[in-house]
Formats: structure tokens, C-alpha cells, sequence
């Protein structure tokens, strides 16, 4: 394992950690503001990834597909949150789990309805196809790169929303004590709704810049969304700091465990047995890190509420 | 002396910059009613959360049947003898008046880790849960659903239930929060009659029932208690009235 | 106002239908209903599991599938090794493959068994929505595990070419092997009325119900719901074990997400919390996914939006429906 490698396989966990960071982000703030469990986060990350495919290809323009994707997210995320999910908010955890998780079922068939079985692919655009030199002199993919800038921006974004702007003293008074905000007047189910799609967005935004990577597929929000539930429950419910730092140990932790476990046991092994404990275990690994993480700090690391 | 039942000593606890709890020392002796009284806010509920072990003092400790149990949880002490009832009545909803004694009885004298036997049909404990039913008087309303007894039955049954576990020192919330006249004055002899079995210590706004059943009284004001005496010494004590009825006294 | 069929008689009702079905229709030589009605009682056996946990000790597990899929594999991996004749392991002394029913029953269950200990000493310190993300991620770190481990099958899975053996029985003939699979369903549903009368179920219902409460009396909650999600567990790990030996074959779709949520669709369709719930949400949903899948490859949206009307709109599910709201002593 040489030091480029390394350094590109760290770089490919912190561009994955950051797109886990978009999906965590979202779920977060909606369960941190609304008190609610959303299983369909997922398919609105679909959804995006659809949605930036198909028009790309009808266009094709890789940005035009982009501005769809945030837009079919968002207005998924607001028809979904007016229809179903604000029946759910005096509900208990339970019957959230199970009414998105009809969500899930309904949007996955509605997808394969609309597209069929099989994968759309995805272009990387143009601008960003290619390496771009890195100090050191490591030949880094463009696009990846640019994934990272986008989601750093995106965290910076939402930090100052949070923090600045009308919407974010909502979002954090709402987070604190929802009856309350009430009585002061603010319009509770437009600042719902707003969350809601701004998470959906932002899910759609993941989608579509992943679309790129892998094939676009029904299905392919659900093993997203579980990571972005191991990354809440280690950066902290509510927290949308303990996402990021959550999202890049999980992203960093995942990438490099894959690419260096089973070199790590070839060395003590053959490489038959090495490829398929170190694989195994691999996909073990961050599961085995949220463990660990929740017997030390049952409310994860950095818990909004105390 | 003999050491008392129940005794704190030095306890302290803040919630950020409110000290809820301020240097408080008191203690319980046996087959006496102590009061604990004070304003609104005074801090009477997390003094009761500290002794209980819902709560972890920051500082001080609290000393149980001669044993410091300041490291203990609810469950612990809960096992070794201190019954609690709760200022806003904490009951299993969809469980009878029976069911609900039937629980105390089950933790107390025996294990939960039973799988075959219906509990409902183990006539010994059954009737002996009818039997603490009867001392509060709800008798009649064993098999009603906590959801729709009366809130003075619930007190009742808060009563009933701490009681079930045979007890070696009682913490009571506010029992008569919410009971009429009649009510307050029967559970008054009730709890008149209880503190040869076990010392009560008592949190009450009901002053009536305060001056009543009291052997010594506490005054709790901002964290601190400023006092602590007969019924007689409080009621004359200069601070005390200061704090409850604002008079600037000679 | 609906008029309310006494639970237990509903309950008579469904145990005898269920078995009254698949024997006239084994009669009539009409196999594949026989198959199906396995299929409702393993699935309802899987749900009986999840419902003491979830419906009686309101845990709210959504990785019950990692037991489902152990008790499956237990079967498949020995059935493998005695296929192939190739011993589980030659030290301290050679352990065969085996596939004898008893057998892999309680290998099946001691492996769920010890899972859901492991899962549940950890997920069982947090509450709420960590206790669903935590037990949900768990149940994939096993599916992970199983599709990337080579030795049996991985993504592919394993294969059972002939069914375990029960002495006395022929395993291969449909009407029997519903048979057993029927009475280890009425055997986990006497156990699990027997367990809510019990002191333990007393106490799993009052630490449902008031945490606190059951604290002050002194009942240690994580114990007894650490014991109820063992019991749980290891049910569900049986049906995981007969439904190896119904297909045949063993694969991680057994251990994924989507097996979790199914388990639970089952027991919301018929009524969480009730005893004879699962049995009639297994059977909705297999009717269901028999006859509107027959209709369009795209049943599961309508799988979704009656479940989530549901939800929404029939909380107590089918048993709710019929018989009124839980009646208690």
C-alpha cells in the first residue's frame, strides 16, 4: 500500500462521509425539529438520483439535471409532508417507523412503475470529468473532489442558516420547545413543511451527485439511510455537528477499512482467506465503531439535547 | 441518640447556574412525620428525586438505614425499603387498582422472572394486595383500570402501592394535591396512623394537614432549608414568616 | 357501532382455519395452497416473536430479521456440511453436519438466542429512536457479514437439497411438514399467552407502560426487557429455521432490512399487541401478496397504502377491527 494510494483512499472516505453528511443532515434536523423518525428519507435520495438522471439524459445537460433533482426532491418531500407525515407528528415512534416505511414500499414500486427495473446511468458533466493535481502530485478524480467542496459548502451553508437567518432561530426555538414556538405565533406546519423539503432536498442533492459514481436503481436510498442512521446515532440525534463529524468518521472509517483490511490480513494469511476476513470483517467495521460509541456515549458524541 | 432512619447530609445540586439544592441537611428519626415545606420553587421536588435516587446529588451524601446510598440508583434503594409516591400520580394505566399493588408486591417479595403461573391467580398475593387496598379504602375499586379511577382514588393508590412495599421509611409528594376537604382529612388519620410503621417524610402544601401531622417541619426556600423545628418554633420563627407571608418582623 | 367478536372465539377461529384450509386442500391434491398456508404459519410464528418484543414489551425493534436469517442459516450451514459430509469442525472432537429437525431447532434458536443477548445488552441502554436505528443497524452489519463471508454462498446463498428429517415424519410431503410447522405456531402462542399472565409479563407490561413506576417498585427494566427480547428473538429464529427447510435454500435476503420490515408489517396488519395478531396479519399478507401479485408486478404500492391507511386510520389492525379494543383482567 503505497502513500498515494492511501491518500486517495482517505480522500474517496471523505467524499463518501460527506454525502452521508447530506442524508444525516436532513434526517437529523427533521427528527431534531419535528420529533420524527423518517424511514422515506431514503427514497427521496432515489428520488433525486431519478430525477437528475432522466433529465440529464433528455437534456443533456449534467446541471440542468442537478437544479431538477433539488427541485423533484423538494417538492416530493413537501407533497409527502403534507399528505402523510404531519398526521404523524403526536404519534409514537412506532407508527412513524411504519407509515414511512409504506412510504418506501409506495415510492420504490412508483419509481420502478415510472422507469422500470433496470439502472439509469448517470454522466459525470464534462467540466468536471478528469483528474485534477493535488499538492504532492497525487492525480485525484475531479468530480469526487468536487463532491467534497459541495458538501463542505453545504455544511457551511446550513451552519449559517442555522445560525443567522430567521428560518434557523425557527429551527432551533422549534427544536427546543415546539409548544412554545407555537404560542409566539410562528407558523408551525409551513416551518414543518419547510424542514421537511429542505431535508428532502438536500437528500436529493446526495442522490444525484451519486447517481454519477454508481447506477441509478430502485432501491438505492435504503443502505444510504441506515448509514445515515449509524452516523446519528454517533454524532447525536439533533446535532447537525455531531452529523458531520459523524458522517466523515463513518465515511473515512468504512472506505479505508475495505481497502486496507484485507491487505492488513494478507499479511498474516493467504490471499484467498486475507480478501475474505478482511472483506468481512470490513463490512463489520463501522457497525462494530457505533458499538463502541454507544456504550461510552449512549446519546452519541455531540447530543443536542444534554 | 440512635441514628436516624433516613438522614442527608450536605446535599447539594445545580442545573447549570440554579443551585436547586443548596447545602441542605435534614434527617428522618424513626416513627416521626417530618415536613418538608416552602415556596413554589423552593426545590422540594429534586430534594425528594435526590433521596430517592432519581437524582445524583454534586455534592453531600445520603445515608440510608445507617448505610450511605448516595451510589445506589431507585431500584436499589427502592429494594432495600424506601417507598415513594409521586407528586403527579405515576400509575400503570392499563392496569387495575389490584393489578397496580399486585406489581409492589411481586418486586418486593419476590422475582419477576416467573413465566408460566398466572400472577392474577397466586391467591396469597392477591390478598394481601387486597389488603393494602382496604387500608387506603379502595376496597371496592380493586378491579377498576387506573384510567378511570378518580383522582383522589389515584393518590390513594400512590399510597397503596409504596405501601405494598412493606417499607422502612416513606417519601410523600404532595399526597392530598388535588383532594377535597373530606378526602384530605381522611387520608390526614390515615397518615396520622402510618408513622409507627414507618417514618414519613412528608412534602406538603396542605397546611392544615402540615400542622396536623408534623413531629418537626423543614422550610425549604431557594435551595436552602432556614429552618427546621416543632410546629410551634416555625410558626414563630421571623425568617420563615418572611419567606411565606413577606413580613418584615421586629 | 361495529358489533365485537370476543377475542377468543376470533382466536379459535383463525388457529382451526388455518389448519382446516390446507387439509381439505391437500385432499383435493391442491399442494400449492398447502405451501402457502406454511408459508402464513411461519411467517405468523416469526411475528409471534416480534410481537412479544414489540406489541406486549413495546420495544420497537426493527432488526428482527437478523434473527430470522440466524435461525435460517443455522439450518442451512448444517445442512451443508451434511451434505457435502464434510465435518463443522475437527477439534475438541468432529462435529458432523446434521440435518435432524430437533436438531437444527435448537441450534437455530441457541444461535438467535445468543444474538439477540449480544444485540439487545447493547441496544437495550438507549431508548426510543436510537433502540429502532440501533437494532436496525445491527441486523445489517449480519447481513453485511453474510454476503461478503465466501464459505457459505455469500450473495448466492446455500442450497438445502432435501428438507431436514423429524422422526416419525415424512418431512417431504407438504401436508405434514405444515403440520409441524402449525403446531410449533399454536406451541409459541400458548407460550406467549402463558408469558403475558405471567409476573414476568406484568412486569414487561408495566415497564412499557411506566418506566418510572416500575423503577420505584423495584423492577430493574433492562433486565426484564433483555429477557423479553431473548424470548423474542429465539421465536423468531425457529420460524427463520422451518422457512430454510420450506425453501430449501438459505440467503441474506433473509437478514436484510426489508425482511425486518415485513415481520413487522405482519404483526401491524393483524393487530400489534394482540395475541393472535401475527396469525391473521401473516395470512392477509400472503393472500394479499398471492393475489395481487398475481395481478401486477407492482403489488407492494399497494402493500404500502394499505398499510399505511393502516396506520393511519386502523391502528388496532385487523383483530382491533374485529374485536374491540384489548380487553385486560
Amino acid at each position: 500500500m503505497t502513500l498515494a494510494l492511501f491518500a486517495e483512499q482517505l480522500l474517496n472516505g471523505i467524499q463518501f462521509g460527506v454525502m452521508l453528511f447530506l442524508m444525516a443532515a436532513g434526517l437529523t434536523l427533521v427528527f431534531g425539529v419535528m420529533g420524527l423518525i423518517n424511514l422515506a428519507h431514503g427514497s427521496l435520495f432515489m428520488v433525486g438520483a431519478f430525477a437528475c438522471a432522466s433529465v440529464a439524459a433528455a437534456t443533456g445537460s449534467f446541471w440542468i439535471g442537478l437544479a431538477a433533482s433539488l427541485a423533484a426532491a423538494a417538492a416530493a418531500g413537501a407533497l409527502v409532508e403534507i399528505v402523510v407525515i404531519r398526521r404523524l407528528y403526536d404519534r409514537d415512534h412506532l407508527d412513524q417507523v411504519l407509515a414511512t416505511f409504506a412510504l418506501i414500499l409506495m415510492f420504490s414500486e412508483g419509481v420502478r412503475w415510472l422507469f422500470g427495473s433496470f439502472p439509469l446511468y448517470l454522466d459525470v458533466p464534462p467540466l468536471l470529468a478528469g483528474p485534477i493535481r493535488l499538492p504532492g502530485g497525487l492525480d485525484y478524480p475531479l468530480y469526487r473532489f468536487a463532491i467534497i467542496v459541495a458538501g463542505l459548502g453545504v455544511a457551511a451553508g446550513l451552519s449559517l442558516l442555522i445560525s443567522r437567518t430567521r428560518l434557523g432561530i425557527r429551527i432551533r426555538a422549534g427544536e427546543a420547545d415546539r409548544e412554545m414556538i407555537a404560542a409566539l405565533g410562528v407558523d408551525i406546519s409551513k416551518l414543518y413543511t419547510v424542514v421537511f423539503a429542505l431535508g428532502a432536498a438536500l437528500a436529493g442533492f446526495a442522490g444525484a451527485l451519486v447517481g454519477a459514481l454508481q447506477s441509478v436503481q430502485v432501491g438505492m436510498g435504503e443502505p444510504v439511510l441506515i448509514l445515515a442512521f449509524v452516523v446519528i446515532v454517533i454524532g447525536g440525534i439533533g446535532s447537525i455537528r455531531g452529523a458531520l463529524v459523524g458522517s466523515l468518521i463513518v465515511g473515512v472509517a468504512d472506505t479505508l477499512g475495505r481497502s486496507m483490511l484485507p491487505v492488513a490480513f494478507g499479511l498474516l494469511m493467504d490471499p484467498a482467506s486475507a480478501t475474505a476476513v478482511g472483506a468481512a470483517l470490513a463490512s463489520m467495521l463501522i457497525y462494530v465503531v457505533m458499538a463502541v460509541v454507544l456504550v461510552l456515549r449512549p446519546k452519541g458524541l455531540f447530543p443536542a439535547h444534554g | 441518640m440512635t441514628e436516624p432512619v433516613l438522614a442527608v447530609e450536605r446535599l447539594a445540586r445545580s442545573f447549570g447556574a440554579l443551585k436547586a439544592t443548596d447545602d441542605v441537611s435534614l434527617d428522618l428519626r424513626a416513627g416521626e412525620i417530618h415536613a418538608l415545606i416552602g415556596p413554589n420553587g423552593a426545590g422540594k421536588s429534586t430534594l425528594i428525586k435526590l433521596v430517592s435516587g432519581a437524582l445524583a446529588p454534586d455534592a453531600g451524601r445520603v445515608r440510608f438505614l445507617g448505610r450511605d446510598v448516595s451510589g445506589l440508583d431507585v431500584v436499589e434503594r427502592s429494594r432495600m425499603g424506601l417507598g415513594r409516591t409521586f407528586q403527579v400520580s405515576s400509575l400503570i394505566p392499563e392496569f387495575s387498582a389490584l393489578a397496580n399493588v399486585l406489581l409492589a408486591i411481586q418486586a418486593r417479595s419476590g422475582s419477576s422472572f416467573r413465566f408460566f403461573r398466572p400472577a392474577m391467580s397466586e391467591r396469597d398475593r392477591v390478598e394481601r394486595a387486597r389488603g393494602f387496598l382496604a387500608e387506603v379504602g379502595l376496597s371496592e375499586r380493586a378491579g377498576v383500570m387506573t384510567a378511570e379511577l378518580s383522582h383522589g382514588e389515584r393518590r390513594l393508590l400512590e399510597v397503596a402501592v409504596a405501601l405494598a412495599l412493606e417499607p422502612k421509611a416513606l417519601l410523600l409528594d404532595e399526597p392530598m394535591a388535588g383532594m377535597g376537604p373530606e378526602g384530605s382529612r381522611q387520608l390526614t388519620r390515615f397518615l396520622d396512623g402510618l408513622r409507627v410503621r414507618a417514618p414519613i417524610l412528608l412534602v406538603e402544601h396542605d397546611m392544615d394537614a402540615v400542622f396536623a401531622l408534623a413531629d418537626r417541619v423543614s422550610v425549604l426556600v431557594y435551595g436552602r432549608v432556614i429552618a427546621t423545628g416543632t410546629v410551634e418554633e416555625i410558626r414563630r420563627d421571623p425568617e420563615v414568616r418572611e419567606a411565606y407571608l413577606g413580613e418584615h418582623g421586629p | 357501532m361495529a358489533r365485537v367478536i370476543p377475542e377468543p372465539a376470533l382466536n379459535a377461529v383463525l388457529a382451526l382455519a388455518l389448519v382446516a384450509i390446507p387439509v381439505w386442500a391437500s385432499l383435493s391434491g391442491e399442494v400449492f395452497t398447502v405451501t402457502l398456508a406454511t408459508r402464513v404459519a411461519i411467517y405468523a410464528l416469526a411475528g409471534v416473536g416480534l410481537n412479544l418484543a414489540l406489541g406486549f414489551g413495546g420495544l420497537v425493534s426493527f432488526g428482527h430479521a437478523a434473527f430470522f436469517g440466524l435461525g435460517g442459516y443455522a439450518v442451512g450451514i448444517l445442512a451443508h456440511h451434511a451434505q457435502t459430509y464434510a465435518p463443522l469442525a475437527e477439534w475438541p472432537f468432529t462435529i458432523p453436519g446434521t440435518q435432524a429437525m430437533p436438531v437444527t431447532w435448537a441450534v437455530a434458536m441457541a444461535a438467535s438466542g445468543i444474538a439477540a443477548l449480544g444485540i439487545g445488552a447493547l441496544s437495550l441502554r438507549t431508548s426510543g429512536v436510537y433502540f429502532i436505528m440501533i437494532t436496525l443497524a445491527f441486523a445489517q452489519m449480519i447481513y453485511y457479514f453474510a454476503i461478503s463471508w465466501p464459505a457459505y454462498g455469500g450473495e448466492d446463498g446455500l442450497s438445502i437439497y432435501v428438507r431436514g428429517s423429524f422422526p416419525g415424519l415424512n418431512t417431504l410431503d407438504p401436508l405434514q411438514f405444515f403440520l409441524i410447522a402449525w403446531v410449533l405456531l399454536m406451541l409459541a402462542l400458548i407460550l406467549s399467552a402463558l408469558v403475558r399472565r405471567s409476573r414476568f409479563g406484568l412486569a414487561l407490561s408495566a415497564v412499557r407502560q411506566n418506566e418510572t413506576r416500575a423503577e420505584a417498585v423495584g423492577i430493574r427494566p433492562f433486565r426484564i426487557r433483555l429477557v423479553a427480547f431473548v424470548i423474542s428473538g429465539m421465536i423468531t429464529g425457529l420460524a427463520g429455521a422451518l422457512f430454510a427447510d420450506l425453501a430449501r435454500f438459505v440467503s441474506p435476503s433473509m437478514l436484510a432490512w426489508s425482511m425486518s420490515g415485513e415481520i413487522m408489517v405482519f404483526v401491524i396488519i393483524g393487530g400489534v399487541g394482540r395475541l393472535f395478531g401475527p396469525v391473521a396479519g401473516a395470512a392477509i399478507f400472503v393472500v394479499f401478496e398471492h393475489v395481487f401479485g398475481g395481478l401486477t408486478e407492482h403489488w407492494q404500492f399497494l402493500l404500502g397504502l394499505t398499510l399505511l391507511l393502516i396506520v393511519l386510520f386502523a391502528r388496532g389492525g385487523v383483530i382491533g377491527l374485529l374485536a374491540g379494543r384489548e380487553r385486560h383482567d
